[in-house]
């Protein structure tokens, strides 16, 4: 199961605006194994979307681009493929699926083209084929109707079947590594389960690693082997969900995780992380959460802590002054 | 919107020293604007045609309706800068004090349509109901009759003259602003603070004028500049088409018309008329984009 | 769909009905007697009432207008006053020098304007995108008359590549038509790069990315095909409103099209010629506009499938 899937390196992404650049995505390293599912939270705005279109190198070249890093993808970084190299990992090695599936779909082009689009272009078999290819994979999505579907234009279908069908399209062409970007976000809660359920029935079946980017930590706890909390374009906090929920090290994490509800707690009103991300052209000084943080200190506020590696098999990691000290501590 | 908000919460909360200097709103909007620079020059070329306009009389070298039979058809030169005509008058003379008569009449028949279109519009984007339809299907009427050949048709009615191209250009400008008024007052009516007046007990003229009104000054600013450059060629067509002013006043639009039967002889008499209208219009349309650019930074 | 345009052909009617009225008021709206305007201030106060007689204007409104309604049912929209021939027959052999030029500038400038905007989006903040608003930007602020006067100057009588007047043969178009398109041209440049700019931030234009597509298709399959329902609507706008900008363009080159007929008979005060002119410009706008909407319900299939 864990052969080593998609690595990415110091990964470092900027965007233009008013004429300077400023760094959305900064210093981010992880990796995926084939059969993982790798959930990717934080709130809007932390950098969770600009990481996944960086990976895909979809993010706009007139005003983004990716300063420093390394994309890995089976041991191939992808930022040294030229253009056309890239379309070819695109869709046949990595595909995506987003947050609005109604909106994903082109509108005036019926199911049927916008899935044979992707089946053609990346395999050379016939229409016929990939008419029979596109059946198939809307019948493995759990479609009802497959042929129906096929003729049917994206608004005459619901949200959850849209992405289904999205779902259909990305493994049309079996990739290695699945992005969902919020892939459940809009879509009501009962079509969420069986959404997520039809993600962990392929991961299992066809071994495909997937990247889960979420803002709903419940997603996570269902879904998710390993997890990395980004916060301002940076990985703050990274371990196993178990670990992760049972025991948060950084205060970031922490406020996450107590602004969840639980079943059958009766509080009345949730604690929350006071403030919100800060704007990327003015990052403080320092660690960037320190300024919500309620433990920071005064180093908080003068200097970066970096991504170190914790916990006793040091299979965790985290950025954080406080959590350094802690362990420091127990060292002694 | 909200991100912005957020990040503003976030100034405040993040250090003192850090905080912005509190602005008013319009010089955000004056500082954003200038940092445009073809609306900027497009704004100063306005200004000073329309301080030359006002100020024609006074230095311009001949009296524009002074016909000079031994300077007859004259291309530019170092007595006459841009030629003369058929009666040997100075052509620039005469677009300087021209100027007046082009760039006024268009403004003010400009602004009279679009006082009449914004209170039509906002009266049938409020009250709703027959008015509304009265009101919009009035417009659909004149908005039967495409582009100039509205304003054609109203000449046709009250017949040829300054006073009734302007007429004819205000009556062409009323439909168009009566629409984006309308339904920029249907998405006012639905803010957060038009309801707050509302259930406040305001009266309907009071939220109208101090609640509605302001919320479309915006698509009312950039329309209404953009309508002038439509203003000037409405009305210089007109003119050209003979509906206008009597020819021997200088407007620009007759003095190009008469240009007409010389282009063999003296294209300056088209040409620098000609190139007043365009860069006059090509101006205001600047200007316009630059607002409409400033206010809604998401299209360029 | 058949629903949406019978519902669509039905709501034009009353429009239709109530535009004839207008034009029928057209004459009465004039400030004081049009019949005196025509015959002028010297004419007897018999040539007048001759003149009134001609019009129809001494009988009872209401019998004007049933006149009127029963005139254009059967195509007899009285006689012209210049010449005294019917005014079907004076307007017909108008009728297709102006075709021709709408329908040559129409072409030129629909595929000039929309390959502008298409470029200048896919370019954006790049030299050619600044190239291409700026002619677009140009098109919109020159005055149709000066840009055909200086078209004549330059490629007629300096050049003398092309006639300065008239219609004999398909060059004495090009000028014409450069001068009746440019405007045309320009309006839809605009349109259409707001438009695809707009598409080309949609999630679908993303997907089309992801799945390896390369840039022109994911720019022509993807994103220009759906700008394209958009461009439709104000190109067909634009191209209703053309006959009638004929005006300018006949009046610089002196070609005997129907916007010339305008001019010449409001000048002339041939009253009936001008009405029928006015509902002909009307009419024929009204009509391409529901045109325009019926084919944006075939290639919307938002609409088509309803």
């Amino acid at each position: 199961m864990s052969k080593k899937l998609l690595e990415v390196k110091n990964l470092r992404s900027e965007f233009k605006r008013d004429k300077s650049w400023v760094t959305a995505v900064n210093d981010v390293s992880f990796t995926i194994n084939s059969g993982e599912i790798l959930g990717l939270v934080g709130e809007s705005g932390c950098g969770k979307s600009v990481t996944s279109l960086s990976i895909m190198r979809l993010l706009s070249p007139i005003n983004s681009k990716i300063s420093n890093g390394e994309v890995l993808l089976n041991g191939q970084d992808l930022l040294a493929l030229n253009k056309k190299e890239m379309r070819k990992i695109r869709g046949r090695e990595i595909a995506m699926i987003f947050q609005e599936p109604m909106n994903s779909l082109n509108p005036c082009m019926r199911i049927e083209r916008q899935l044979t689009e992707a089946i053609l272009l990346h395999n050379k078999i016939s229409k016929d084929m990939a008419h029979k290819r596109a059946y198939d994979v809307l019948k493995s999505v759990g479609i009802p109707e497959p042929e129906m579907t096929l003729k049917n234009f994206p608004h005459q279908l619901s949200g959850g079947m849209c992405q289904r069908v999205m779902i259909a399209m990305a493994m049309s062409c079996e990739p290695d590594l699945l992005i969902a970007d919020e892939p459940t976000t809009a879509l009501d809660v009962t079509i969420q389960a069986q959404i997520l359920d039809l993600m962990e029935d392929i991961r299992k079946t066809k071994n495909t690693g997937i990247l889960m980017i979420t803002h709903d930590l419940g997603v996570v706890a269902e879904m998710c082997h390993r997890v990395i909390v980004m916060y301002a374009g940076s990985i703050v906090e990274e371990a196993s969900v178990k670990e992760l929920f049972a025991n948060p090290k950084h205060p970031y994490t922490q406020g996450l995780i107590a602004s969840v509800p639980k079943l059958g707690s009766k509080v009345t009103s949730l604690p929350s992380i006071p403030g919100s991300v800060p704007d990327l052209s003015v990052m403080p000084k320092g660690c960037k959460f320190a300024p919500r943080c309620k433990y920071a200190m005064d180093i908080c506020h003068t200097e970066e802590p970096e991504l170190l590696d914790i916990g006793e098999e040091k299979k965790r990691r985290c950025r954080c002054h406080l959590v350094n000290q802690q362990e420091e501590e127990v060292k002694r | 919107m909200t991100e912005t908000n957020k990040v503003n919460e976030e100034h405040h909360y993040m250090s003192a020293e850090e905080l912005p200097k509190a602005k008013s709103k319009t010089k955000e909007f004056i500082k954003k604007f200038m940092k445009r620079k073809t609306a900027v020059v497009s704004l100063v070329f306005i200004l000073v045609l329309i301080f030359l306009a006002l100020t024609a009389r006074f230095f311009v070298p001949y009296d524009p309706n002074q016909a000079d039979y031994s300077s007859l058809l004259q291309g530019p030169s170092a007595k006459h800068l841009w030629g003369t005509d058929e009666f040997g008058r100075d052509i620039f003379s005469r677009l300087m004090v021209g100027a007046k008569l082009s760039l006024f009449s268009a403004l003010i028949s400009a602004f009279i349509g679009t006082v009449i279109g914004v209170l039509l519009g906002l009266l049938a984007g409020f009250y709703g109901g027959i008015l509304d339809s009265l009101i919009m299907r009035g417009s659909d009427i004149l908005f039967a009759f495409p582009d100039i050949l509205l304003a054609i048709a109203v000449v046709a009615i009250i017949g040829p003259g300054t006073i009734n191209v302007m007429i004819a250009v205000a009556v062409f400008t009323v439909p168009s602003f009566a629409r984006i008024i309308r339904s920029a007052t249907l998405t006012v009516k639905e803010a957060p603070y038009v309801e707050v007046a509302r259930s406040l007990g305001c009266k309907n003229g009071r939220i109208l004028f101090v609640h509605i009104f302001p919320g479309t000054i915006q698509s009312l600013l950039v329309n209404f500049t953009m309508r002038i450059g439509t203003a000037i060629l409405a009305a210089s067509s007109l003119s050209f088409l003979g509906f206008g002013a009597n020819v021997t006043e200088p407007e620009w639009g007759a003095m190009l018309s008469l240009g007409r039967n010389y282009l063999n002889t003296a294209p300056h008499m088209v040409l620098f008329p000609g190139i007043l209208i365009f860069l006059t219009v090509l101006a205001f349309n600047l200007l316009g984009d630059g607002l409409r650019d400033t206010m809604d930074p998401k299209m360029n | 769909m058949g629903r949406y345009c019978l519902k669509r052909i039905l709501s034009t009617i009353p429009l239709l009905l109530v535009i004839s009225f207008v034009v029928f008021m057209f004459i009465h709206m004039i400030p004081g007697d049009p019949a005196r305007l025509i015959a002028g201030q010297d004419a007897t106060k018999e040539d007048v009432a001759i003149i009134r007689e001609q019009l129809g204007l001494d009988k009872p409104l209401l019998e004007q207008y049933g006149e009127y309604m029963k005139g254009l049912l059967t195509g007899d929209l009285g006689n012209s006053i210049k010449n005294g021939k019917t005014v079907a027959q004076t307007i017909l052999p108008r009728l297709k020098p102006t075709l021709m030029l709408t329908f040559s500038s129409m072409v030129w400038a629909t595929i000039v304007g929309i390959a502008i905007g298409v470029i200048s989006a896919v370019f954006r903040g790049k030299t050619l995108d600044y190239f291409g608003m700026l002619i677009a930007i140009s098109g919109i602020s020159i005055p149709s008359f000066w840009l055909g006067l200086e078209l004549i100057q330059g490629f007629s009588v300096t050049l003398r590549w092309l006639p300065t007047a008239g219609l004999d043969s398909w060059k004495s178009y090009i000028l014409p038509s450069l001068t009746m398109g440019a405007g045309i041209m320009a309006v839809l440049a605009r349109f259409t790069r707001s438009t695809m700019l707009e598409t080309m931030r949609e999630d679908y234009v993303r997907t089309a990315r992801a799945k390896g597509l390369k840039e022109t298709l994911v720019v022509m399959r993807h994103a220009f095909k759906n700008s394209l329902i958009e461009i439709v609507t104000v190109g067909g706008l634009q191209i209703g409103g053309l006959l009638s900008g004929s005006v300018m363009a006949e009046t610089v080159f002196s070609i005997p099209g129907l916007g010339r007929l305008l001019v010449e008979s409001i000048n002339f005060r041939d009253y009936k010629v001008v009405q029928a002119l006015l509902l002909f410009f009307a009419v024929e706008y009204i009509v391409i506009n529901l045109i325009v909407d019926l084919l944006y319900g075939v290639i919307n299939p938002k609409v088509r499938y309803d």
